[in-house]
């Protein structure tokens, strides 16, 4: 067993429900990221560790999306100070598809569009890519027999149409039906942490109950989840370990699922009050996300 | 013994497929350049009939009477520094043990004879200026399906060949048809009977090996009516520090109720001018594809066209060009509706990488009296890096108002979110790049046979690798 140090939360072995294993950890330490030479996250700390599910909430352009993409490495998304750390190695220093290779995962919020590019050969790359880390660039695939099995489980798993598979990239998806293809995709890949970005937006009820559901279904509670959400119903089959509420770039307060739901029964207003300071930082300018 | 050339370093190591060379032993090879000895010294080589060798002789006249063409691409042939006829062996084999050991190898290392087992009704072979191998399935040639290269065509079919060669493109169209009417050696002859379908495709591979080669192969199929085939040709060469030039002239008849789709994959070393004429004419009812990947040569200029002769005929062109680091592909189409009732779709994809360039030229011409006549064309270019260049010259001339005409075009670049949504699935930068481009060509890629379709796929990759850091 490997025993990871994280300071001050150390603790390395879940036996919550019984079991007990060896705990993966992600790490964000003081983190700060500009975007085009704005900063956007002043100092944020946030450790997680497999297992755990928490909820990230906050008003539009407090940063939450920002972190989300700092994590995985999005070019745009510049480092200014800080640290992110899986299991205690530097991902700052990794490029996007390494970080993946990690075991990190993002659903996205916005997923684009790659014409031409079925859904099933895009995931095969991308899983065979994962469980072989070490592959280089035009080796040996997971064989296509065997991945078309699996793809098939999972989307019956998911109530997906056999269809889908053979759908170029969320090219002229419904935006039920990009949210979907993202859990369907988390589900192929089997991430240790995975970060939801909204991904109730847009969604009438039934498709945001129907996507909290798939996310436990999946196996959601055997990875780190970071759901960002406004919604209860997300969280309705995933209830948060813990809250974080991010304002003005830091998370000025972390609580259990009670904090959840005070925040989406009486929004932001005490928030803001209580950190006035913070809350100044928060641009709010309509339509741009943080 | 085939020998594989050094690698060169601006190319990964698995691109070097077709970059290998035998050494040069022939039968005969006639001296350089380009005059009226040379030219009746082929015809005489080959025991041709007074009329071609008239028709030869004439032609050259019009290729030395037209200017090099002004547009396109920049044409730097010296025309007197090129060997205009290599007959590489006797007689062509009808079985590949009757072809020489060394050119055997070649077409078994470029995958011919094991493609012919598995899939194809017919393959010709040519070699420099000759078909060394010819094959037909025998229910075919039963059926009275003739697969022919040229030159037999002309001593066994002459009465056909008479009839159509160079009826739908006279050595007079343009300065390259006339230098191929000249010095025209090879390429396939097809004849398809009425009602007749030729299932799998037929399929023709063409080989340059000398320096300084010029090849000329001249093409000639007729689908007679209510049949249908599918014509499939591959053209590689090794690369040499001096040019080649590949001009071949392709002439294609689809009678009424007729099929015919013409499959070019063409991977020509980044040393050979390939200026190739390609015309269809279509007749009631008959449905005419091109279907056309350009991947290699120095310069590429070509234009499949589809001519529309009666109601109901249908063209459908589509071509995807790949210009890397000093090449320049000039393609496109061209659709003539010259009856009312008729259709025609045009779809063309380029890419362009390391300072490469690609442009599409395509002409829609419609007829006066062509009325409800359809055509639609789509162009898109992806530019991969800003060192890269594409353009579009688009003509449409309209002589008829009752008409439906389409123009579509967009130029895109790898988009930065792209990259990243696949790279944060795990896809290298690299591999992220090749997947956009695979789905930026899909739409002729699924045209495509599934064997050509997975060499499609492969070329594109070895064209991909080393593209970004």
């Amino acid at each position: 067993m490997r025993f990871i140090d994280v300071g001050s939360l150390s603790s390395s072995v879940d036996s919550r429900d019984g079991r007990a294993w060896t705990r993966d950890v992600l790490a964000v330490r003081d983190l700060h990221v500009s975007v085009a030479g704005k900063p956007i996250l002043r100092g944020i700390d946030l450790v997680i560790r497999r297992g755990e599910t928490h909820a990230l909430m906050g008003p539009n352009g407090s940063g939450k999306s920002t972190l989300g993409l700092a994590i995985l490495g999005h070019p745009a998304y510049e480092v200014t100070h800080g640290v992110v750390e899986l299991n205690g190695e530097n991902l700052l220093e990794l490029e996007p598809h390494e970080r993946a290779r990690r075991g990190l995962f993002m659903a996205f919020q916005r997923p684009v569009t790659i014409p031409g590019v079925k859904m099933a050969d895009f995931l095969r790359h991308a899983a065979s890519n994962l469980r072989n880390p070490a592959r280089k660039e035009g080796e040996e695939l997971i064989p296509m027999r065997q991945f078309r099995k699996e793809l098939r489980e999972r989307m019956d798993q998911l109530r997906m149409d056999p269809d889908f598979a053979r759908r170029y990239v969320n090219d002229g998806f419904s935006g039920g039906e990009m949210k979907r293809a993202e859990i369907l995709q988390m589900a192929i890949l089997r991430p240790k942490f995975a970060i939801l970005d909204e991904t109730d937006s847009g969604l009438d009820v039934d498709a945001v109950k129907l996507a909290s559901q798939s996310i436990a279904e999946i196996g959601g509670r055997e990875m780190g989840l970071l759901i960002i959400t406004h919604h209860e119903r997300l969280l309705e089959h995933n209830r948060p370990d813990f809250t974080h509420v991010i304002l003005g770039g830091r998370i000025v307060e972390t609580g259990g699922p009670e904090l959840a739901e005070e925040l989406y029964r009486h929004g932001y207003d005490r928030i803001r009050a209580q950190y006035p300071e913070a809350a100044a930082l928060t641009a709010e300018p309509a339509g741009t996300k943080g | 013994m085939p020998a594989v050339l050094a690698n060169k370093p601006d190319l990964p190591g698995e691109i070097n497929k077709y970059d290998f060379r035998n050494d040069e032993r022939y039968v005969f090879k006639a001296r350089k350049g380009l005059d009226r000895l040379i030219v009746a010294e082929i015809s005489e080589m080959k025991g041709e009939p007074r009329w071609m060798r008239d028709f030869r002789l004439k032609a050259l006249e019009i290729f030395e009477s037209k200017p090099t063409p002004a547009w396109g691409g920049n044409i730097d042939v010296d025309f007197q520094d090129i060997y205009y006829y290599i007959k590489p062996t006797e007689r062509q084999g009808r079985s590949w043990d009757e072809v020489p050991e060394e050119i055997k190898t070649t077409f078994d290392r470029l995958g011919i004879p094991d493609a012919e087992k598995k899939y194809l009704a017919g393959v010709k072979a040519q070699y420099e200026s000759e078909v060394v191998y010819g094959s037909l399935r025998e229910e075919l040639s039963k059926q009275g399906v003739i697969f022919t290269d040229m030159d037999s065509a002309l001593r066994e079919h002459p009465d056909l060949v008479r009839e159509y060669f160079s009826t739908i493109i006279p050595p007079s169209d343009n300065k390259f048809a006339a230098l191929n009417s000249a010095v025209w050696s090879g390429g396939s002859f097809i004849y398809v009977p009425p009602g007749v379908k030729v299932e799998f495709p037929l399929q023709a591979y063409f080989r340059i090996n000398a320096a300084n080669m010029g090849q000329f192969e001249r093409t000639l199929i007729i689908i007679d009516e209510g049949a249908y085939a599918h014509y499939v040709e591959g053209c590689t060469a090794p690369m040499y520090s001096t040019e080649s030039l590949h001009s071949a002239v392709v002439e294609v008849i689809a009678k009424r109720g007729a099929r015919v789709r013409y499959t070019t994959i063409q991977n020509w070393a980044n040393n050979i001018y390939n200026l190739v004429t390609k015309r269809a004419m279509a007749y009631q009812d008959a449905l005419v594809e091109w279907v056309d990947g350009n991947l290699g040569s120095r310069l590429t200029m070509k234009y499949p066209s589809v001519y529309m002769m009666e109601p109901g005929a249908r063209g459908e062109i589509l071509s995807v060009a790949f210009a890397s680091a000093g090449q320049h592909q000039d393609a496109g189409a061209k659709v003539v509706h010259c009856a009312p009732h008729t259709s025609s779709r045009i779809v063309s994809k380029s890419i362009s990488k390391n300072g490469g360039r690609s442009s599409y030229r395509g002409l829609v011409k419609i007829e006066r009296g062509a009325k409800k006549s359809k055509s639609n064309v789509v162009c898109d270019a992806l530019i991969l890096d800003p060192q890269s260049r594409s353009d579009t010259y688009p003509y449409i001339e309209l002589e008829e108002q009752d008409v439906m005409v389409g123009h579509e075009a967009s130029v895109s670049r790898i988009g930065e979110e792209q990259l990243f949504y696949l790279t944060s699935r795990g896809l290298s930068e690299a591999e992220a790049s090749t997947m956009i481009v695979s789905g930026f060509i899909e739409p002729l890629v699924r045209e495509l046979p599934m064997e050509y379709a997975v060499e499609m796929n492969r070329l594109i990759q070895l064209q991909m690798e080393g593209t970004v850091g």
